[in-house]
């Protein structure tokens, strides 16, 4: 034990004789560790605010969208969901609360006006029950009410970022906007929701009646929805979710041997599929990372093994004074590991200062968090490269014959 | 050469002879020929001969620095020859201390640590290492000193923070090797009366050295040429206690 002090005092000595060079040498490092530190702390910021989001859409919530399946898309049929499928879930299906039809009016944004500006927003039709997700709610005005949906009323509930690309007052309540070749009254302003992974805006968002949103997609063809629904008990998802099934292959007209032309999914799923997501850059930056932090490796060797010529004479001597191979290498191996180690410090402060800038400029993200779990990694993996890649410089100094070091110039 | 009766039961070191030979592209140096010593407990010799005589290859065979070509090397009745590396450091750790030309100190540690390191090497207790370094220090008057690094003391200084920490850890056996070579002739004298005090309070100490005045401090002279012993004398009266 006293051994091994000794030895990390000199190798610390060693290292801060030539302090400037370590922190180069340790660059790689560094670099490595304030990267894998940033990226996962900013990821697991998104997914904290991205799962906070879905949760507040109810965890008994479902969606139904429609699904091709390639062999269905090759034969030219087009998957659909209509206002009659809505209305049939409502009336035969038991258990469920909230049925709201989502109509994409312009799901790549469509364009609106106001005076002489004009934006591209992304514009839904919807019905009341809408804003009881609890993600979507009014901040002004009101959202769509009952009235609004049975007259087709031509009235918008327009996002924040709407007010500003359009150059509405702050108070836009009463102002019309034009789309669709329709003029709609502004009755509402939607809570801010920030920006989804730094370039998605969701405040660029207009909702409308979805009657009024039905007939304006006109009479040709029933307008393709999506269906939102809230499961009563969490216990009866399953339930509910196969009558939906044989509630819509019967309207669907679907023959057994046919797949689904929908899809159920419930917002836990949704996670799910978030999570793994997630998990897949995680891993891919893990990699890279990894990848880095062996160069950095590399570099510390390669210093090292200067390191070690330079210091030929100073071996011999250590070894006339009754340093064993042991010692020697002892010294060497520990150097390496200090090194690695200075050099994960540096970038887990570097790493966390960087995550907590990245989380004072990109409003959505609650918080950037550095887990426990990456920083032990981290230094786990860090010290492991350190010690690996030092022992081939301390295996030479070590290996180093008395007489031949002392002799060194 | 001259084999002379010892007058010690048991020396402290015999060698028997011991050859080294270095290979030099197609040709053999022999840097020692059949060289046969004893040299008895708190002997004061002198190695002496030119330059390339051997005196520094004979030195580091006797330090354990080195391993002949041939021949046997007992010390303390050990034979070396018998020991792997890790036994040959404890040797050098334990048994001998060594005093180089060129003071050999570590550059970045100050006279104390210098002179505690050796003991790092035998697991002795921080405090303990501090207080034999420090009195080992004192004892080559540099108590003073302590936290001065080499480049902040004079070389005749540096001889001596090196003196003491060959010393630190009571060696059977100081070895030192032209310790004066690199010092002006007034502070050689001062490293020179060093020895002859080390010597007096029971220390065993070879000298090497090509300066026969140097030499004639020791009280026992063994002349080299050419890798080989050719002379072996002592003064007539030994200062031994
Ligand atoms: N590592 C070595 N390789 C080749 N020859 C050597 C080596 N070390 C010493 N020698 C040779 O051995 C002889 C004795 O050297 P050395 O013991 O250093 O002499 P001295 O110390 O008496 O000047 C010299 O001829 C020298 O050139
Ligand atoms: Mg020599």
């Amino acid at each position: 034990m006293m051994q091994l002090l000794e030895a990390a005092r000199a190798a610390w000595n060693a290292i801060r004789a030539h302090l400037l060079r370590a922190a180069l040498t340790v660059l790689g490092m560094v670099i490595g560790v304030a990267a894998v530190i940033v990226v996962v702390a900013v990821l697991h910021g998104f997914a904290h605010t991205i799962t906070s989001q879905f949760k507040s859409l109810g965890s008994n919530g479902l969606i139904i969208v429609p699904y091709e399946t390639q062999r269905a898309e090759l034969a030219g049929i087009q998957a659909r969901l209509t206002p009659g499928d809505l209305i049939a879930i409502r009336r035969q299906v038991r258990g469920i609360q909230d049925v709201v039809p989502v109509l994409p009016m312009a799901r790549f944004g469509g364009s609106v006006r106001f005076g002489n500006h004009s934006t591209d927003s992304s514009i839904t039709a919807t019905t009341p029950a809408f804003a009881r997700g609890g993600v979507q709610y009014p901040v002004q005005g009101r959202f769509i009410v009952p009235g609004d949906d049975a007259t087709r009323r031509p009235v918008a509930v327009i996002g924040d970022a709407v007010i500003k690309n359009l150059g509405l007052p702050d108070h836009p309540d009463g102002h019309y906007v034009q789309m669709f070749g329709t003029w709609f009254k502004v009755v509402g302003v939607l809570n801010k929701l920030g920006t989804l992974l730094g370039v998605l805006n969701q405040d660029n968002q207009i909702y409308i009646p979805f009657e009024t949103g039905v007939s304006l997609s006109g009479r040709s063809t029933p307008p393709d929805i999506i269906i939102q629904l809230q499961v009563s008990r969490a216990q009866a998802i399953a339930l509910v979710e196969a009558r939906i099934t044989r509630v819509l292959r019967e309207r669907h007209h679907l023959q057994p041997a046919q797949g689904n032309d929908f899809k159920i999914q419930s917002s836990g799923e949704l996670i799910k599929a978030l999570t793994k997501v997630f998990n897949i850059i995680t891993l891919v930056v893990a990699a890279i990372v990894g990848i880095a932090l062996l160069v950095g490796g590399v570099g510390i060797m390669n210093v090292l093994l200067v390191s070690v010529t330079e210091r030929t004479r100073e071996i011999g001597v250590l070894k006339s004074l009754g340093a064993t191979r042991g010692d020697i290498l002892l010294q060497f191996i520990l150097e390496a590991l200090l090194l690695s180690m200075l050099g994960a410090l540096i970038g887990l402060f570097l790493g966390w200062g960087l995550s907590t800038l990245v989380a004072h400029l990109v409003p959505a993200l609650a918080a950037a968090r550095v887990p426990a779990w990456i920083v032990a990694l981290a230094l786990g993996f860090t010290a492991a490269v350190g010690l690996i890649f030092g022992i081939a410089p301390a295996a030479k100094a070590a290996a180093l014959d008395p007489i031949d070091a002392l002799r060194y110039e | 050469m001259s084999a002379l009766p010892i007058a010690d039961t048991a020396p402290l070191l015999e060698l028997r002879g011991i050859t080294k030979r270095y290979r030099m592209g197609d040709s053999n140096v022999h840097a020692l020929q059949e060289v046969d010593l004893a040299i008895a407990r708190n002997e004061y010799v002198a190695f002496i001969g030119p330059s390339g005589s051997g005196k520094t290859t004979l030195m580091n065979i006797v330090g354990c620095l080195d391993r002949p070509s041939g021949g046997r090397y007992f010390l303390n009745g050990k034979n070396v020859e018998e020991l792997d590396d890790t036994q040959l450091a404890r040797i050098r750790n334990r048994e001998i201390g060594f005093v180089f030309q060129n003071f050999n100190l570590l550059g970045r540690a100050d006279a104390l640590h210098n002179v505690m390191q050796p003991l790092v090497y035998r697991g002795t207790p921080l405090r303990e290492r501090r207080r034999l370094a420090t009195e080992a220090l004192q004892r080559v008057g540099l108590g003073q000193r302590l936290d001065h690094l080499p480049n902040q003391l004079s070389g005749g200084q540096r001889q001596r923070v090196a003196i003491a920490r060959a010393l630190v850890g009571s060696p059977s056996i100081l070895l030192a090797d032209e310790p004066t070579g690199n010092l002006d002739s007034s502070t050689a004298q001062e490293i020179m009366a060093m020895f002859a005090a080390l010597h007096s309070a029971g220390n065993t100490i070879v000298l090497v050295t090509h300066d026969a005045e140097v030499a004639a401090h020791a009280h026992r002279t063994i002349t080299l040429r050419d890798g080989r012993v050719i002379a072996d004398s002592r003064r007539a009266e030994p200062g031994t206690t």
